[in-house]
């Protein structure tokens, strides 16, 4: 089966990064040099995205340098917010770790096994990247809420955000790892296993390695979502300062009493977090390709 | 190749407990995870038959929402797919300086919290302090706290999804058979029309289900830019928002009922066509 | 006997890869597993090496019962046609690879890999990774690495199949020089007779998952058991009801000498090579070959429409085929 996401965050094992183009010109006639006509959509397509997505974020970045260095330093070392800062980051932390271990599990038993309603679980792994965050949030309140069948409520603490987190961000080890489980050699293991290495050692010496920059980027992507939801987390986790507020309920806090220098302080914090994550997988996903 | 018969390459004729056990575990974890939670919010929303469904689409204001969000959606997805079309286009097929960090900042919007998405939205389109804000209201443009914010908030945090589909398989592609078609005659929009559209038209698709299924979920960014006035401009997530908020636990069950059932039928119509595909 | 294969069946769905298949193969030596793709070589060699069970039978590895042993207690190397190169690890921590699983202490391990890449000339290459390498040092390394475990014996699976034919040719030469230094009993599966005869000690023709024919090349080539044998060591025609080797006619113009009387019908040369396509009295197309000496000899009048006679010249190999003289006549090339 198929999934929503392999395709958009594989660094594939075939060499092909998925996802971003290569540097490498495809385009052999015309590459160089760009006609008249898609210059102008070269042209159109960009003040789009920089009207978009490009200007409102460098915006933020303008904002929260308004009252200087020390204005920033303040903002986001306010109590509260360095409290919310800190649960959102430590999480996210914990969460992907998770995700590492269970991901990389789930897309073992998704790749290699075979038995009656894998593909139910197939389509579970892609609801929470499909389902709306808020509805998500209702969702882990079903179960783990007051009303839990389970008799398990841990709605307005800390171990919801916990959850929260977890649900939000399932696909992505999951989804990066899979198909390059799927496309990886089978010989390689029988190789191993015939030089006297039992599977165990196997897995450890030969499947993990190869599999380590797929979990890398998976996880740097599970940490990304994890440090910026919000939306989970409206209806579960109560948004008590210091105890379960996030990072993104205190920006919105901040924004809701016009307090925007303060709110861009921290989404400024949030935005090199996401920077940094997408450096990362670029990074990985190229180092892969050139490993062949 | 080789005469390797690898249709049944048995293994092991039995799995091992091992099999069993990391079988069990997953299944566990995504029933205690995905699939108990989300068949619960089924449960309660049809815990007394078809009334709370019933109940909420009596009320005029929460119509008037989810068809603002469906509107929202829509224009959102068209909007995406036209400009992701054109610049996994520009991607693929031609080189400029900065197109590595291009292609990278096209991501941006998938790791940014929707929260710092609305903020930076208002900070330039903001009626009173945005920079252009107060320019185009002059003009007659209000876009924060209105309908164009909404659709500015979707676009933003849908925008690299159709990108992320049609990239790969515009590399996978090539420019030969584009090159053959020149060669027999074929102009620029003839060949992209008759050629380059057939070849990434299920990767259009897919982009555009994914698209669907994140606008008309999207809650933290709308939520900033919407000014959540009812029967205005409050979207379908942020009624079950409020309906939660306000102890209407059925409303906002049916309601988060709704939007999931879209979004799971995404999911299955992305898992149904997608192997069709491969077949191909 | 180094290796005993008794009564081996395997099937895969439907398929009959493996049908009680039995084979010894000698201490020592270098053995090749010959058949078409699809025949079930590949398959035998798997069981061999414990990566495939089979539904039936035994397999004994130097006189040790390894039916039911797992493949790493077997000590066979094994080399895949696609190298199964560990992509992460440098050339020298590949060929290491089995013998840190060993625990072998350090000293004995480098000394030992320094050894096998000498032996397979990619010492200057121990720290590259193995996509810095050729197909042909990626195949060099992946035997090193086999190599290191000091196996009982060695088996591989159309080893230079993924080559280019230059590459291949020399890989062969320089296999069968190993072999020579080295002595570890092997068996390769390929499915290119040419390879088989000028490397292996002895052959193993398998069809249809069964064994036609054990031999050394010679007693192949000379002996062939059937027309399968036949047929799949090299062209074949067929005069009469006999399945011949084109270079193994005589050709002579002129009248009838005790011969088939033939009538010629289409002259190619190829280099060095004469073909002459000659049609007897039944019907039937005969494809003789003849150097091109040879075919000077037959004297200038010789050509399109000539009546010449054909004979099979004394001690040749053929087979009968048992069938109907004046039936399409056979031809199966290279």
């Amino acid at each position: 089966m198929t999934s929503v996401l392999a395709e958009q965050i594989e660094p594939s094992a075939t060499g092909r990064p998925t996802g971003r183009p290569t540097g490498r010109p495809t385009g052999r006639v015309r590459s160089g040099r760009l006609a008249r006509a898609s210059g102008l959509a070269f042209g159109v397509s960009m003040l789009w995205f920089s009207l978009l997505v490009l200007l409102p974020l460098a915006a933020v970045l303008v904002k929260s340098g308004e009252r200087g260095w020390s204005g920033f330093w303040t903002a986001i070392t306010n109590e509260q917010t360095a409290a919310a800062v800190r649960l959102t980051v430590g999480h996210a932390f914990l969460v992907t770790l998770v995700n590492m271990l269970m991901g990389t599990v789930i897309a073992w038993v998704l790749v290699r096994d075979q038995f009656f309603g894998k593909r139910a679980l197939e389509v579970l792994i892609d609801i929470p990247f499909a389902l709306p965050t808020i509805v998500a949030g209702l969702v882990m309140l079903s179960l783990y809420g007051p009303t839990s069948p389970l008799g398990v409520d841990i709605a307005n603490s800390r171990r919801a955000v916990f959850l929260a987190f977890l649900f939000v961000t399932l696909p992505f080890v999951v989804r990066t790892v899979q198909p390059v489980l799927a496309e990886l050699d089978r010989d390689v293991e029988e190789a191993a296993a015939s030089l006297g290495a039992s599977s165990f050692t196997t897995f450890r010496r030969i499947v993990l390695p190869a599999l380590t920059p797929a979990i890398a980027a998976g996880a740097a992507l599970s940490f990304a979502r994890a440090v910026s939801e919000y939306g989970s987390l409206v209806l579960l986790s109560g948004n008590l300062p210091f105890r379960t507020e996030v990072t993104s309920v205190r920006i919105l806090s901040s924004i809701e009493n016009d307090n925007l220098p303060g709110a861009a302080a921290v989404a400024a914090v949030l935005l090199a977090i996401s920077l940094v994550v997408i450096v990362i997988v670029d990074v990985l996903q190229r180092w892969v390709v050139r490993r062949g | 190749m080789a005469d390797r018969v690898r249709p049944a390459r048995s293994r092991r004729p039995r799995p091992g407990p091992i099999t069993y056990a990391l079988r069990i575990v997953v299944s566990a974890y995504l029933i205690l995870l995905v699939a108990w939670p989300v068949s619960l919010v089924a449960r309660n929303t049809f815990a007394d038959g078809f009334g709370s469904v019933r109940e909420l689409l009596a009320d005029p204001d929460t119509v008037h929402a989810f068809r603002l969000t469906i509107t929202v959606a829509i224009i959102a997805v068209v909007i995406n797919t036209i400009f992701g079309v054109g610049m996994s286009l520009l991607l693929v097929r031609f080189e400029f300086p900065g197109k590595r960090l291009l292609s990278a900042l096209l991501d941006l919007p998938l790791s940014v919290s929707p929260i710092v998405a609305g903020l930076a939205l208002t900070l330039v389109y903001g009626g009173r302090t945005g920079w252009f804000g107060p320019t185009l209201e002059d003009l007659g443009l209000r876009v924060v706290f209105a309908p164009p914010g909404i659709v500015a908030a979707t676009v933003f945090v849908a925008l690299p999804l159709v990108i992320r589909e049609v990239v790969p398989v515009l590399e996978e592609l090539g420019t030969d058979q584009e090159l053959a078609a020149h060669s027999l005659g074929a102009g620029s929009v003839q060949t992209f029309r008759r050629i380059t559209l057939p070849a990434i038209r299920w990767a259009v698709v897919y982009g555009v289900v994914l698209s669907l299924a994140r606008s008309l979920g999207e809650f933290g960014a709308v939520k900033v830019v919407s000014g959540n006035v009812l029967g205005e401009t409050r979207t379908a997530t942020l009624v079950v928002e409020e309906k939660d908020l306000n102890f209407d636990k059925p409303g906002a069950y049916a309601a988060a009922f709704l939007l999931a059932s879209v979004s799971v039928a995404c999911i299955v119509v992305v898992s149904i066509i997608r192997p069709k595909e491969q077949a191909r | 006997m180094s290796i005993e294969v008794a009564n081996v069946s395997k099937r895969f769905g439907d398929f009959v890869a493996l049908d009680d298949v039995s084979v010894s193969i000698p201490s020592g030596q270098l053995t090749a597993l010959l058949g078409p793709s699809g025949g079930g070589k590949s398959t035998l060699l798997r069981i061999i090496a414990g990566l495939e069970h089979p539904d039936d039978g035994r397999i004994s590895i130097e006189g040790r019962d390894a039916t039911l042993l797992r493949p790493q207690r077997r000590n066979v190397g094994f080399v895949f046609q696609h190298y199964a190169a560990f992509k992460h690890l440098s050339v020298y921590r590949n060929v290491a690879f089995g013998l840190e699983i060993r625990k072998r202490p350090k000293d004995e391990i480098r000394e030992r890999v320094q050894h096998l890449l000498a032996l397979v000339h990619l010492e200057q290459f121990a720290d590259r990774l193995p996509s810095q390498l050729s197909g042909g040092q990626r195949q060099r390394m992946a035997l090193a690495r086999a190599l290191a475990v000091e196996p009982s014996v060695l088996l591989l699976d159309e080893p230079f199949g993924a080559l280019d034919a230059k590459v291949r040719k020399e890989l062969r030469e320089w296999l069968r020089r190993l072999h020579d230094e080295v002595h570890v009993t092997t068996v390769f599966v390929t499915h290119d007779q040419e390879e088989a005869l000028e490397v292996a000690d002895e052959i193993v023709v398998i069809n249809e998952g069964r064994v036609e024919q054990i031999g050394s090349p010679d007693q192949l080539y000379d002996a062939p058991a059937n027309d399968f044998v036949m047929r799949f060591l090299g062209p074949v025609t067929q005069l009469g009801s006999r399945l011949v080797r084109p270079h193994d006619l005589e050709l002579r113009a002129g009248e009838p000498y005790g011969a088939m009387p033939a009538t010629v019908q289409r002259i190619v040369r190829v280099g060095f090579e004469v073909r002459v396509e000659a049609v007897t009295a039944a019907g039937q197309t005969v494809l003789a070959t003849l150097s091109r000496t040879q075919f000077q000899a037959l004297g200038i009048g010789v050509g399109v429409g000539s009546p010449v006679s054909l004979r099979l010249v004394d001690g040749a190999p053929s087979v009968d085929t048992g069938e109907d003289p004046a039936a399409e006549a056979v031809l199966v090339g290279t």
